[in-house]
C-alpha cells in the first residue's frame, strides 16, 4: 500500500520535529530553493493532483492563474476549516503530522511567490490549532521558517488563525472574509482569489490535503506522483470512513480502489457492523448525492465502481455521484433514509449563512417539509414539493452551499422515493424516532413493498 | 465599446458595465428586477438573486455560454455577450421560485403597511409571482425593536437585502446598526437598543425596497396613493435639497428623496430636509413629480 | 464592571497581533473574542463586546455581528462546563440521539439550559469532525469520543465532584485558546 500523506503516523514521536525529520521530513525544502519557482508549479502540474477539499480542481493548474504580475504581496491560505459531515482526514493528518502540512505551506509557498501564509483551523478544532502552532514554533527555531530559509533568500512568515464555529467559512472566500475578522459571507465571483483574495490581493487557497501532498511531488516529481492512481485521478486520497462499518476511520487509498473492497477489506472499513446488509452510501462528504447499495458497488452500466473522481461520477447524478472531499458515510440496512435526509437538511438549514435568498429560505422550508414527511405529518405532494424546492436553490446561489444543501435531498427522493411514499402512507409506523431502524428486516420489506407497488 | 445583445436587443455600452446596466439602457421597465441591487450604493448586489439572467454567449472571442444563470447587476458586459432576460423560460421559472422564496416567511401585510403602493416586493410579486403559497408552515417574526423616532423597524418584512447597511456605511459618518445572526435567523438591528441617530440616516427609509424600514413620521398618516408627490428644492448646507413632497391639500405628510426611473434614490437629501422642513414654506415647489404611468400612485391621480 | 484583559492576556494579545499584518488589525478579532470569552465568565456580554471593538478600533456593531455569526461564542451565560454534543448525520447514525436524550436526562436540563446547579449546559451541535468515531462531544478544548451511557456517567459524576479528567497534555505556551471553565488546557 502507498502512504504518501500519512507515511510513518504509527511513530507517535512524529508529530514533533524531531521524529519528523527523522522519517525524512522537510527535505523537499532543500531541494525547493534549488529550484525556480516556476519549475515546482510544473512539477505539481505534472503531478495531476486535483484539489482535496472538495470540487477536484487541479492544484498546478490553480496555481498557475494567480496573478504574479501585480504588485501587491500574494497569499497563500491552508483550508483547515474542515465541516463537511463524514469529513475528519484533514483533522486528523494536522493532529498526527503536523509538520506535513507546515512543510507542504512552505514549499508551496516558495513555489507561489509568498511571504506570508495563513493556516485557517476550525475554531471546534482547538487543540489541533495548539500542535500546528507548536510545530511551526518548531520550524521557525529550526530555520524552516522566518527570514532566509536554510540560508536562501526565501523568506517565509506562517500564521495559525482559529475560526469560531461556522460550516461556511469552508467555502474559501467566506474563509477569506472570515479570515480578516468578518462574518463569512462567500464572496461574490468574479473577482476570483487568485486576482483578488485576502486583503483584496493574489491569493491561493488549498485544502490541506492537496498542500500535504505537495512536498512529496517536489521530491519525487510531478511524473511519480501521476503514476499512482488511474488516469486522471492521479495519487492518493484519505477517505474518512464512518457509519455502520467495523473499521471506521481514515484510511489513506491508492485512486482507483475498487469501492467494494474498500468497503469489505479487512484492510479499510472491514464489511458493514454487526453482519448487516449495505443498504447505501454518501460516498464524499454529506453534500454529493446518495447512492443506494447497488449503484454504489457497481455503475449503472455494470462496471465495478472504483475509488476515483470519475468512476464515481460514472453516469451524472442519474445514477453516480462524486469523490468530494472523501467523506464516506455507510449506512446499513436498518437506515432511515428519510431520517437521514432531514438530519442533513437541518444541518444546511442551520449552516446558511442567510446572504442569498435562494440558500437563506429554501433550506429552512426543505428541513420543514422533510420533518414533517419524517414525523408522519407528511403528504404525497409534499413529496414533489421537496424535490421542487431543491430545483429552486440548486444553480442559483451565491457559493456552493446552496448546491450541497439541494443535491443529497434530490437524490434522497431520486433513489429512495419508496421510503418517503411510505413515510407518507404509513404515518402511525413511522412516528417513534427508532422506526424502520429497529424492526429493520420487518419494515425494510414493507418499504421494498411499497416501492414494488407503485 | 462593447456590444450586447439582451434579448435580441443590441445596445453598446461602456467597458464595466453590468448586464442590469446595459439593461437599463435598453428599457429601464424590461430590465431585470432588482430587490438588493442598488445603483448608488457601492457593492450592493447579488443576493436577492432575482435579476438572474442567462448567458447564452460569453463574449465574441468565447462564444460558451455559461454554465449557470448569473446575476446581471454583478456581471459584468462582454464585447459580443449574448443575454436572454425575459425571453427565457428559465430564467422566468428561476425567478417565480426566487419570488416565491422571499415570501414564505414575507407576513404579505400590505393592507397594514406604508409601503403598500410603492413597495418593490408587491411589484415583483404582482409580476413574477404566483397566486397562491405552497408554504404552509409558520412564518418567521421577530420582537419588534425600536430604532429611534425617526425610522420604524418591520423586521418580519425585510428581505435581507443589506442595502441600509451599505447606505449607513457610505452615506452616514459611521454605522450603528447591522445583520446580526445568521442564515435564516439574520436580522437587521443594533444588537441592543440604539436609536438611529444621524444626519443622513434617513436615506435609510428611500433604499430600503420594501416596508421594513418606513418613515415613522409619516406612519399611518396615508396611503401613498391619496398623497400627492410633488418636486421641490430648497437651500441646503448639508445635502442637495432635492426632494420630492408628499402633499395632502397644503400640508406636507412626508419628504423623500427622489427616484430615477428604476425608483432608486441616487441624490441623498439630509435628515433636516427630510423630517425637519415639513412645510410648503421651506421649499421652492417645481411641479408634480414623474410617477411610472403603471403606478398605483398614478392611477389615483393624485385624488387630494 | 468594566471588563479588563489581565497584564499576562494583554501581552498575548500583542503577540496575537503581530501574527497579522500590521494595518489588518481586524484579523485578530475571531481568536481576540476567544480569549474575552475565556477571562469574561464564558460568554460574550455587551460590555466585552463593546470592550474588544475598542481594542481593535472598531465600531461595536462590527463586533455584534461577527459575534453573532459564529456558533462557538456564547451571547448568554452558560453552565460552567458546557457539553457540546454533535447531532450531524454520521454520529446520528450511531446513536447520537439517543445519547443527547440521555445526557439531558441525567442532567436534567432541556437543551441550551443550564443546570439548577449552574454546572451543565447541554448543546446540540453539527458535525465537528470526529464522525469515525461516533457519538462524540467537545468539552471545553477536547474532545470526548465514542459516548457511551457508562462514560457519560463517569464523566458528569467526575465532573461534579470537581475532578479533572484525564487529558492529553497540549503544548503549552498557547495564545489560541477558548473558553472551557475548569478545563483549560484541556
Ligand atoms: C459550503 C462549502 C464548504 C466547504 N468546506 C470546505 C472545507 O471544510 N475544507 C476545504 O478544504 N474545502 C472546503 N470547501 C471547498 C473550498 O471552497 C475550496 O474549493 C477548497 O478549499 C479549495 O482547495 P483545494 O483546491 O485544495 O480542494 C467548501 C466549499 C463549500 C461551498
Ligand atoms: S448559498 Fe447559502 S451559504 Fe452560500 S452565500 Fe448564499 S445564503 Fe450564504
Ligand atoms: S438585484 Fe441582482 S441579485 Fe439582487
Ligand atoms: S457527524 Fe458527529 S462528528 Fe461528524
Amino acid at each position: 500500500m502507498v502512504k504518501l500523506l500519512l507515511d510513518g503516523i504509527e511513530d507517535p514521536s512524529i508529530r514533533y520535529l524531531n521524529g519528523y525529520r527523522a522519517h525524512g521530513g522537510y527535505q523537499s525544502i532543500e531541494k525547493a530553493i534549488t529550484m525556480s519557482p516556476l519549475d515546482i508549479v510544473e512539477e505539481v502540474k505534472k503531478s495531476g493532483l486535483r484539489g482535496r477539499g472538495g470540487a477536484g480542481f487541479s492544484t498546478g493548474m490553480k496555481w498557475s492563474f494567480l496573478d504574479r504580475k501585480s504588485d501587491k504581496p500574494r497569499y497563500l491560505v491552508c483550508n483547515a476549516d474542515e465541516s463537511e459531515p463524514g469529513t475528519f482526514k484533514d483533522r486528523y493528518l494536522m493532529e498526527k503530522i503536523p509538520h506535513r502540512l507546515i512543510e507542504g505551506m512552505i514549499v508551496s509557498s516558495y513555489a507561489l511567490g509568498v511571504r506570508h501564509a495563513f493556516i485557517y483551523v476550525r475554531g471546534e478544532l482547538i487543540w489541533v490549532a495548539k500542535h500546528l502552532e507548536h510545530a511551526v514554533g518548531e520550524a521557525y527555531s529550526a530555520g524552516y521558517l522566518g527570514n532566509h530559509i536554510l540560508g536562501s533568500n526565501f523568506s517565509l512568515d506562517l500564521t495559525i488563525h482559529v475560526g469560531a464555529g461556522a460550516y461556511i467559512c469552508g467555502e474559501e472566500s467566506a474563509l477569506l472574509e472570515s479570515l480578516e475578522g468578518k462574518r463569512g459571507y462567500p464572496r461574490i465571483k468574479p473577482p476570483f482569489p487568485a486576482v483578488s483574495g485576502l486583503y483584496g490581493c493574489p491569493t491561493v487557497i488549498n485544502n490541506v490535503e492537496s498542500i500535504a501532498a505537495v512536498p512529496w511531488i517536489v521530491t519525487h516529481g510531478g511524473d511519480a506522483y501521476s503514476k499512482i492512481g488511474v488516469d486522471k485521478s492521479t495519487g492518493t486520497k484519505l477517505i474518512s470512513a464512518s457509519g455502520h462499518i467495523n473499521r471506521p476511520g481514515v484510511y489513506e487509498i491508492e485512486l482507483g480502489l475498487p469501492v467494494e473492497e474498500f468497503i469489505y477489506s479487512e484492510s479499510y472499513c472491514g464489511g458493514i457492523k454487526n453482519g448487516r446488509a449495505l443498504k447505501a452510501v454518501i460516498a464524499g462528504g454529506s453534500s454529493v448525492p446518495i447512492l443506494p447499495a447497488e449503484l454504489i458497488l457497481k455503475t449503472a452500466s455494470g462496471q465495478p465502481r472504483l475509488m476515483t473522481y470519475e468512476s464515481l461520477n460514472d453516469g451524472g447524478f442519474t445514477s453516480g455521484t462524486m469523490l468530494g472531499s472523501g467523506g464516506f458515510i455507510v449506512m446499513d440496512d436498518t437506515t432511515c433514509i428519510v431520517r437521514n435526509t432531514w438530519n442533513l437538511a437541518r444541518f444546511y438549514h442551520h449552516e446558511s449563512c442567510g446572504q442569498c435568498s435562494p440558500c437563506r429560505e429554501g433550506t429552512g422550508w426543505m428541513e420543514k417539509i422533510l420533518h414533517r414527511i419524517e414525523h408522519g405529518h407528511g403528504t404525497q405532494a409534499d413529496i414533489d414539493l421537496l424535490v421542487d424546492v431543491s430545483k429552486k436553490i440548486e444553480g442559483n446561489t451565491i457559493c456552493a452551499l446552496g448546491d450541497a444543501a439541494a443535491w443529497p435531498v434530490a437524490s434522497a427522493v431520486r433513489h429512495f422515493r419508496h421510503e418517503f411514499e411510505f413515510h407518507v402512507r404509513h404515518p402511525d409506523q413511522v412516528t417513534a424516532p427508532n422506526h424502520v431502524a429497529n424492526a429493520a428486516a420487518y419494515k425494510y420489506e414493507e418499504i421494498t413493498h411499497a416501492k414494488n407497488n407503485d | 465599446m462593447p456590444k450586447i445583445t439582451i434579448d435580441s436587443i443590441e445596445v453598446e455600452v461602456v467597458q464595466g458595465t453590468t448586464i442590469m446596466d446595459a439593461a437599463r439602457q435598453i428599457d429601464p421597465h424590461t430590465a431585470p428586477p432588482a430587490m438588493c441591487y442598488h445603483s448608488g450604493l457601492n457593492g450592493s448586489g447579488g443576493k436577492c438573486r432575482t435579476c438572474l439572467v442567462k448567458v447564452v454567449q460569453t463574449s465574441e472571442t468565447n462564444p460558451r455560454p455559461m454554465p449557470k444563470l448569473v446575476p446581471a447587476c454583478r456581471t459584468l458586459v462582454e464585447d459580443g455577450m449574448k443575454v436572454e432576460n425575459n425571453s427565457s423560460p428559465e430564467v422566468i421559472s428561476a425567478r417565480k421560485g426566487i419570488v416565491e422564496l422571499l415570501l414564505i416567511n414575507h407576513p404579505l401585510d400590505c393592507p397594514v403597511c406604508d409601503q403598500a403602493g410603492e413597495c418593490d416586493l408587491q411589484n415583483l410579486t404582482f409580476q413574477h409571482g404566483a397566486e397562491t403559497t405552497r408554504y404552509t408552515e409558520d412564518r418567521r417574526r421577530y420582537p419588534t425593536k425600536s430604532l429611534g423616532n425617526l425610522i420604524q423597524l418591520h423586521m418580519n418584512r425585510c428581505i435581507l437585502c443589506f442595502r441600509c447597511v451599505y447606505a449607513a456605511d457610505q452615506l452616514t459618518d459611521g454605522r450603528d446598526h447591522g445583520v446580526l445572526n445568521r442564515g435564516d435567523a439574520s436580522e437587521i438591528g443594533t444588537y441592543i437598543e440604539k436609536s438611529i441617530d444621524n444626519d443622513f440616516s434617513g436615506n435609510l427609509i428611500d433604499v430600503c425596497p420594501v416596508g421594513a424600514l418606513t418613515d415613522k413620521t409619516f406612519r399611518f398618516k396615508s396611503r401613498v396613493w391619496f398623497t400627492k408627490p410633488v418636486y421641490a428644492h430648497r437651500q441646503c448646507e448639508t445635502c442637495c435639497g432635492k426632494g420630492v413632497l408628499w402633499l395632502k391639500g397644503h400640508e406636507v405628510l412626508r419628504i423623500t428623496g427622489r427616484r430615477n426611473a428604476v425608483g432608486e434614490v441616487t441624490e441623498f437629501i439630509c435628515n433636516t430636509c427630510r423630517f425637519e422642513s415639513k412645510s410648503l414654506h421651506h421649499w421652492e415647489v417645481e411641479g408634480p413629480a414623474p410617477i411610472d404611468q403603471r403606478s398605483v400612485i398614478s392611477q389615483n391621480h393624485y385624488t387630494s | 464592571m468594566n471588563p479588563t484583559f489581565s497584564e499576562s492576556t494583554l501581552s498575548n494579545i500583542n503577540r496575537l497581533l503581530s501574527r497579522y499584518p500590521a494595518d489588518k488589525r481586524k484579523s485578530a478579532l475571531l481568536p481576540l473574542l476567544h480569549m474575552a470569552q475565556a477571562e469574561f465568565g464564558g460568554y460574550l456580554s455587551p460590555e466585552t463586546m463593546d470592550y474588544v471593538a475598542q481594542l481593535l478600533t472598531l465600531r461595536p456593531i462590527e463586533v455584534y455581528e461577527v459575534a453573532s455569526f459564529y456558533t462557538m461564542f456564547h451571547k448568554q451565560p452558560t453552565g460552567k462546563y458546557v457539553l457540546e454534543v454533535c447531532r450531524t448525520g454520521p454520529c446520528a447514525l450511531n446513536g447520537a440521539e439517543s445519547i443527547i436524550d440521555y445526557i439531558t436526562r441525567k442532567i436534567g436540563v432541556t437543551i441550551n439550559e443550564i443546570s439548577s446547579d449552574g454546572l451543565f449546559t447541554v448543546k446540540e451541535v453539527e458535525c465537528l469532525a470526529s464522525c469515525g468515531t461516533a457519538p462524540m462531544m467537545q468539552l471545553g478544548e477536547r474532545y470526548i469520543e465514542n459516548l457511551t451511557e457508562q462514560k457519560i456517567d463517569d464523566i458528569i459524576d467526575r465532573l461534579k465532584h470537581g475532578e479533572r479528567l484525564d487529558i492529553e497534555p497540549n503544548p503549552e505556551n498557547s495564545i489560541l485558546f477558548r473558553s472551557c471553565q475548569g478545563q483549560s488546557n484541556g
